[in-house]
């Protein structure tokens, strides 16, 4: 967390609002630990990752509806199916990702 | 929702240990935070009393270990996702020698605080240390005193028993996850002999990794501190 507040502050002095998105859970392999973590401004900005890059444009949607909505969400992400139009994860494991604003 | 950000902020900026704790499932506003410092005082809210309070009960051994994890509270049917905020573990290296230069450089890398310990002002040189975040000259036991927690790792690097004995023993009564010393199996066994003389008993004497580092064929310096540092990782991550 520590590695975005000047950005999250930057963010906030031009009068934007603010998303974080955090790996709470992940099961079998993942590519990112519990914890990390992306943030995605009002004004568009986005900062750091919560997978290997296979589920940041849903979670990109999903930081931009919690800011419009103002209602924190919780976002599962499995096994890409093929046969489905889903997101998923190519390692074959799970995560599951909390979105919330940020105040 | 929770406005606990500016204090999580300062807690972060201030480097003192935070955990946040956020419902993130079950009945009741997702998103909801419970901020709960290492004293056990708490800012924020749960929505519920009694869940608070078994929260932070768990919250706080998490905390000390700097580990995050979802919680399900199966009385409320709630999904609480703890979150350790804390500084980066610190590694003190016992002795200005040629290892502990390359030690500090990449144990910096992977998230170490470092600092260096010599009573030797030669050996702990500004120069040679520059990129240290802490140089201490003194004794080790003293500089080492009230410092280490179970996050700390120890190295010792010295070879001499002056240096050495008195930094093993401040480490073995701490809770430091990782206490390494360097020396040969030779070298190893004579301190390990000097210490039980002194009443260390066989399970603390075992903490102590010995020769120190991962046997990888180290040979120089800079080997030698990535054999350490594999080490390090390995016992931190309970491989």
């Amino acid at each position: 967390m520590i590695e975005y507040l000047q950005q999250i502050d930057a963010w906030l002095a031009h009068g934007e609002q603010v998303a974080v998105a955090t790996v709470v859970r992940t099961m079998g392999s993942s590519p990112r630990q519990v914890g990390a973590k992306m943030l995605v401004a009002s004004g568009g900005g986005m900062a750091g990752s919560v997978s290997g890059g296979c589920v940041e444009g849903a979670v990109f949607t999903a930081c931009q509806e919690v800011l419009a909505s103002g209602q924190a969400r919780l976002l599962s992400f499995g096994v890409a199916d093929e046969t489905a139009w889903e997101v998923g994860l190519a390692c074959g494991g799970k995560i599951e990702v909390f979105v919330e604003p940020l105040r | 929702m929770s406005n606990l950000y500016p204090s999580l902020r300062e807690a972060l900026v201030a480097g003192r240990p935070v955990a946040a704790a956020t419902l993130i499932a079950g009945p009741g506003p997702l998103g909801a935070k419970l901020l709960i410092w290492p004293d056990g005082h708490t800012e924020g809210t749960l929505g519920d009393p009694a869940l608070e309070a078994r929260v932070r009960l768990t919250a706080l051994p998490l905390l000390a270990r700097g580990e995050s994890r979802v919680i399900d509270d199966a009385e409320l049917g709630v999904s609480i996702f703890i979150e350790s905020f804390v500084p980066p573990p610190v590694l003190f290296m016992v002795g200005g020698v040629h290892i502990a230069v390359a030690l500090a450089a990449l144990a910096k890398i992977v998230g170490f605080r470092t600092v260096v310990v010599d009573a030797r002002p030669a050996f702990a040189s500004a120069a040679r240390f520059a990129h240290v975040d802490e140089l201490v000259v003194a004794w080790p036991d003293e500089a080492l005193a009230g410092r280490l927690d179970v996050r700390s790792c120890v190295a010792v690097l010295t070879h001499d028993p002056k240096l050495d004995d008195p930094a093993l023993r401040v480490a073995l009564r701490s809770s430091a996850r990782y206490i390494g010393a360097l020396g040969s199996p030779k070298t190893h066994a004579k301190r390990l002999e000097r210490l039980s003389a002194e009443g260390f008993d066989a399970a603390t004497l075992a903490r102590i990794k010995g020769p120190i580092g991962l046997p990888i064929g180290a040979k120089s310096a800079e080997e030698i501190a990535v054999s350490i540092l594999a080490q390090m990782v390995q016992v931190q991550r309970g491989a």
